[in-house]
């Protein structure tokens, strides 16, 4: 028998591990080639321009004003606060954004499964048209409306009690803030314990005897009940801020900006039609079956719809759910078309201002890239938890 | 014994219920099926006759069609104006191109679209289709710069409207293709380096938006040319698109390699193929075809997404719009024209997203749910 062919193979120059280090190390190399190249023109290109760079301006003050802001905000203030009072204003569009684009959104992919001919097509058409016309267009065209087509404040359009609507934007009424709104935070907080600690008893009653516990009403109760009870207990603070109609004017209460009211409006009616799109393929991924087989199992609809069909449903939805939320958030930059002043639209002027493009971008990019990262981490994070173990 | 007669006499089918059939049961099936059913019926009628006959009044009833000033501003808003667009149409649909020199931009569109068209089709879908499409849009541009051939000279920044939008969408999709199939390669290669870079170009791309990146390309890529050399903002805007393209296009060919089953990579290497061979002959054909839908879909956003050009002021079909309506005179009437470029937006888009639609049954890709 002869001996096998040596194992120990000397090195050789065909071998595919070192084709692939070879590969790897001229890939790297023009890659690093390519950044110095770059970088070296960018220095050269700085120097005879004499652009300074470095993020020193900061700390410097501002200079300019910024139109709304969830915080105070004054021109003698540093770069580096209206740069948080941007991203506070993206922050702001953004939730309300999202909450408001995931109800409509929902209830239009659950219209588009309608058995109701007028709302499956009306919910089919609406997704069609909002889908196929590219939504900067759709923010100057809310715009235009909201500035141009609308009364001005003299002739405020007046739809409920306390609430105007006009060039100005929207003015409503909003509560005054006491200390005895403290004490309904509180009940809120306890209220948010006592639905946990329903959640286990229920929990532990179900183990011990089989029988299943309601949750959701009781829980919406104890929340309401409790955040109710700590508004008495702070003395039933009820001063409430309504805008008034003078002769010329609305004064008082809270506003927002048509702005402001374009870029919510724009990116909700958008990002609702696609999330509409994302809540029926999670409906309709759950097979007949399992409706088949919950009903032979004696589940009532309720039952069905919480322990059947929701949670195999959600696993298909939140993934890309999540994914427009991010959208909706990056789109949000849109807002420097219409003059929301949010992030883009700050570090825009900043960049003006002081001329330090590559800073002022890269600030911008590393807020939205932080966002993105932590956003996709959690993902991976949800998707491992609620993957179906399989083998 | 004996049976008389016959043993089986078929008697006459009975009519269906009348109640099954019909204009009356198709309605009770459709609207008032239940009483939930039946209250969104009235709801939704309710808040159409609040909304449709206002919005036909003014948009047929009292609209003016001739583009006639005077006219347009004795409607008071009671009607809409859609003179505008026979006013200032073509300044929408061309921009700032030269006037008389127009057949040119709209030659290129055609011969851009019966491609577009014909890449659609089946039998077109061969490898020769690549060199069309650098063939023919090199031509096209030749035709829109001019300078040869005895057509005049117009400069990229006097372009603009449609032939800018589908340029742009088309160009920046094509030369990102390759880019994203190489991409995705990397991403799926065992060599950690590549891997890593394919990992962090798609990441870092995909998590910011658009709009950064075309700042970026306006700003900071002057800064890294060489001294005394100058590239065009087109070019500039251009190479931003594709990159950005690029890093969702390679996700969407990375979802079709991963699609593929394994065995096939494997049974190639048995036969012996190359890294190069297997991935050009056994694993591209079929991944590229799993995708061809979502192909589709990355280039309607594409599309979508030229109009983020007018940040940076070029003049594409939204940006153009804002350059026709400008003028004091047909300021007002902004919405008719902005309607108008929705409408040629929603036309393109939709026609490609239902022809993605029809792909996907054609192809069978999409799984079948009931």
């Amino acid at each position: 028998m002869s001996a096998p062919p040596s194992k120990s193979s000397s090195f050789n120059w065909r071998s595919k591990a070192f084709r692939g280090v070879l590969y790897q190390v001229v890939v790297l190399a023009l890659l690093v080639l390519a950044a110095a190249y770059l970088l070296h023109n960018t220095l050269d290109n700085m120097r005879v321009r004499g652009i300074k760079s470095g993020f020193d301006f900061i700390t410097q003050p501002a200079g300019f004003a910024i139109g709304e802001s969830v915080v105070p905000f004054d021109s003698a203030e540093s770069y580096g606060k209206a740069f948080l009072v941007g991203l506070s204003n993206t922050f702001r569009v953004a939730i309300l954004g999202i909450l408001f684009a995931t109800v409509l959104g929902t209830l239009v992919g659950v219209g588009r499964l309608s058995r109701n001919f007028l709302v499956r097509t009306l919910s089919g058409a609406y997704v069609d048209l909002v889908r196929n016309v590219p939504l900067l267009l759709q923010l100057f065209i809310w715009y235009f409306v909201l500035t141009e087509k609308l009364p001005p404040i003299e002739e405020a359009l007046h739809p409920l009690p306390g609430l105007f609507f006009s060039k100005n934007g929207l003015q409503f009424p909003h509560p005054v803030w006491a200390d005895g709104h403290l004490f309904t935070v509180a009940g809120f907080v306890v209220g948010l314990i006592g639905v946990w600690w329903w959640s286990r008893m229920s929990r532990v009653r179900f183990e011990r005897t089989g029988k299943p516990t309601p949750f959701v009403l009781p829980a919406i109760g104890i929340v309401v009940l409790a955040t109710l009870v700590g508004w008495l207990l702070g003395g039933a603070p009820a001063g409430l801020d309504s805008p008034e109609k003078t002769e010329i004017n609305v004064v008082g209460g809270g506003a927002v900006t048509p702005e402001f009211l374009t870029v919510l409006i724009g990116l909700t009616v958008y990002t609702a039609a696609y999330i509409a799109e994302v809540v029926r393929a999670g409906i309709q991924s759950v097979p007949f079956g399992q409706h088949e087989a919950s009903v032979s199992l004696g589940l009532g609809r309720g039952q069905e719809l919480r322990l059947v069909q929701l949670p195999q449903a959600l696993r298909v939805i939140i993934p890309p759910m999540t994914n427009q939320y991010l959208n909706l958030t990056k789109n949000s930059s849109l807002a420097v078309a219409v003059g929301y002043p949010d992030l883009v639209s700050i570090s825009n002027t900043s960049l003006n201002q002081t001329g330090r493009a590559i800073e002022c971008i890269a600030l911008v990019m590393a807020c939205y890239l932080t966002l993105s990262l932590l956003t996709s981490a959690g993902m991976n994070w949800y998707n491992r938890r609620s993957a179906i173990k399989e083998r | 014994m004996s049976t008389t007669g016959t043993i089986y006499a078929p008697i006459a089918s009975r009519e269906p219920p009348r109640a099954a059939q019909g204009a009356v049961a198709w309605v009770r099936r459709n609207l008032f099926d239940g009483w939930a059913n039946s209250l969104a019926t009235l709801v939704t009628v309710a808040v159409l006759l609040w909304l449709v006959p206002p919005l036909f009044g003014w948009s047929v009833l009292n609209a003016v069609a001739r583009p006639d000033n005077a006219a347009c501003r004795a409607l008071q808003e009671t009607g809409a104006c859609w003179g505008v667009i026979a006013e200032k149409g073509r300044l929408i649909l061309f921009g700032r191109y030269p006037f008389e020199e127009q057949w040119r931009p709209l030659l290129a569109c055609a011969a851009l679209i019966a491609l577009l068209i014909a890449s659609c089709l089946r039998p077109f879908w061969k490898p020769w289709l690549a060199a069309l499409w650098v063939v023919v849009l090199a031509l096209c541009f030749m035709l829109m710069r001019g300078g040869v051939a005895g057509l005049t000279l117009v400069e990229t920044s006097r372009w603009g409207g449609f032939p800018l939008t589908l340029a742009l969408s088309v160009v920046s999709l094509v030369v990102a293709f390759p880019l994203a199939i190489l991409v995705a390669l990397g991403r799926n290669s065992n060599l950690p380096a590549i891997r890593a870079v394919c990992v962090l170009y798609v990441e870092l791309i995909r998590g910011v938006p658009l709009i950064s990146v075309l700042f970026m390309a306006s700003f900071m890529f002057p800064l890294f040319m060489p001294q005394g050399t100058s590239i065009d903002v087109l070019v500039r805007v251009l190479v931003g698109m594709t990159l950005f393209a690029a890093a969702y296009l390679a996700e969407v060919v990375r979802g079709g390699l991963q699609a593929l089953p394994k065995g096939q990579v494997e049974a190639a290497q048995s036969l012996g193929l190359t890294y190069w061979q297997t991935q050009r002959k056994i694993v591209l054909p079929q991944a590229l075809r799993l995708v061809v839908p979502a192909i589709v879909n990355s280039f309607i956003s594409t599309f979508k997404d030229t109009s983020l050009v007018t940040i940076v002021s070029l003049y594409d079909l939204t940006g153009a719009l804002q350059l026709a309506l400008g003028d004091a005179d047909w300021r007002k009437f902004f919405l008719e024209g902005q309607l108008f470029v929705a409408a040629v937006y929603f036309v393109f888009c939709f026609a490609l997203s239902r022809y993605s639609r029809w792909v996907e049954a054609y192809l069978n890709t999409g799984m079948r749910r009931q």
